[in-house]
């Protein structure tokens, strides 16, 4: 048990996916500039990050490691990645449209987003069993979501602000990303 | 447009990183030593060169295109993905350091924006010869920058410039006679976002400059 809260804590704080693994800046640079596209974006990561761990882990476990061909990793995550998104989509505009109209145009710049497919790489790498597999995957996705929404509101506060010309969009949007990751890098000493 | 300008558009023009921000998250991870960014440059290289040249050889034979059209994406990323999968065995055989230390970016190449946009917008509808050409400028200018990036953060946060395994510029004689430390958080991530947004800035702030003399000079002439 102890084990899985030093795991979901370093997944969500210390180890943050944006901040500390660069993984998924392009939805974290492109589509934070207002607070609800953030949480959009971050519950529809989750949502995809969640299913796609679990298949490709199921599916690296019981089919590519029992015919032992591991290399073929890359192709069959991605194939399955590019795949679920598109079902995950015609599904949910299906059962629950409300929900589709908050994820929908979210989900198909998922596929390319380097987060979904870098959790499935990750869990296989560091050997996670099923349970660890998911705590990560979760904890990973809700750190997504926070610093995504921490940064939209602040970005939304740089707006208004007079920034020197040479600043406006992305390298402002950069310096403010990298004291947030100041802050993040310290809660290491914790654990 | 001429072979010579489509190899230099890559690099300048359209800079795949700084002009359209492509590829940020490897540009951001990746850059802690000259040498981990020139082994992504390598990887980034085969794969962008070898699949525009295969795109454009399926999608200029008129039977195979017309095949190909409507699952186009799909069959990009599976020809992409086999590059990737070549570049890591490659890289796992031949270069062991390497692959370690860029670990889960190697098949991540998979998903790099510069890639697949290169093989819809420009290898889909143009000759092998000049997609080829695209591709060896593209990737060129995308090694540059990440280059430029590692090269920054590895001086200033360790005082080295590591060119290639042992082959090392010490360069801590600056730091010594300034009497400080080298900064360790440019190796961190933190100085990752800090130099790429300085960088960003310096080079908006040139294009910024060229623009406002250009209008300058158009309204002088008029």
């Amino acid at each position: 048990m102890d084990n899985l809260l030093v795991l979901a804590f370093s997944a969500f704080i210390i180890e943050n996916i944006i901040l500390s693994q660069f993984l998924g800046i392009c939805p974290f640079l492109g589509v934070s500039t207002k607070r609800s596209n953030a949480l959009g974006m971050g519950l529809a990561v989750i949502f995809v990050m969640l299913i796609s761990s679990s298949v490709t882990w199921l599916l690296y476990k019981y089919v590519l490691e029992a015919f032992s061909i591991e290399y073929m990793r890359t192709i069959v995550f991605i194939l399955v990645i590019a795949s679920l998104v598109q079902m995950v989509e015609t599904f949910l505009k299906k059962v629950s449209p409300p929900l589709y109209k908050a994820l929908g145009i979210y989900l198909p710049l998922i596929t390319t987003n380097c987060a979904v497919l870098g959790v499935a790489l990750i869990n296989i790498n560091e050997g996670y069993n099923f349970l660890e597999m998911l705590v990560y995957t979760t904890f990973i996705g809700l750190g997504f979501l926070f610093v995504m929404y921490i940064f939209s509101m602040m970005r939304e506060k740089i707006e208004m602000a007079p920034v020197p010309k040479a600043f406006k969009g992305a390298p402002i949007a950069l310096l403010v990303a990298a004291i947030l990751a100041i802050i993040f890098s310290r809660f290491g000493g914790i654990i | 447009m001429n072979k010579k300008d489509n190899l230099l558009k890559g690099i300048i023009k359209e800079n795949p990183l700084f002009v359209s921000l492509l590829g940020m998250c490897p540009s951001l991870a990746v850059t802690t030593s000259l040498e981990n960014a020139l082994g992504m440059f390598l990887g980034v290289f085969f794969v962008l060169v070898l699949s525009n040249l295969i795109i454009s050889l399926i999608m200029s034979n008129k039977k195979l295109s017309q095949l190909v059209k409507p699952v186009r994406i799909p069959v990009y990323i599976v020809v992409i993905a086999t590059l990737v999968t070549i570049v890591e065995m490659l890289m796992h055989a031949f270069l062991i350091d390497l692959y370690l230390s860029l670990g889960v970016f190697i098949p991540l190449i998979v998903v790099n924006c510069i890639i697949l946009g290169r093989a819809e917008a420009f290898a889909s509808e143009n000759k092998p010869v000049d997609s080829v050409i695209d591709g060896i400028g593209m990737a060129l200018g995308y090694g540059m920058a990440i280059m430029l990036i590692s090269i920054f953060r590895e001086f200033l946060g360790k005082g080295t410039i590591t060119i290639w395994g042992t082959l090392q510029l010490d360069l801590n004689v600056i730091f010594n006679f300034l009497k400080i430390e080298p900064i360790s958080m440019f190796v961190q991530p933190a100085g990752a976002f800090l130099t790429f947004g300085l960088i960003l800035a310096g080079i908006t702030a040139i294009a910024n400059n060229k623009k406002n003399k250009l209008a300058k000079e158009v309204t002088n002439n008029g």
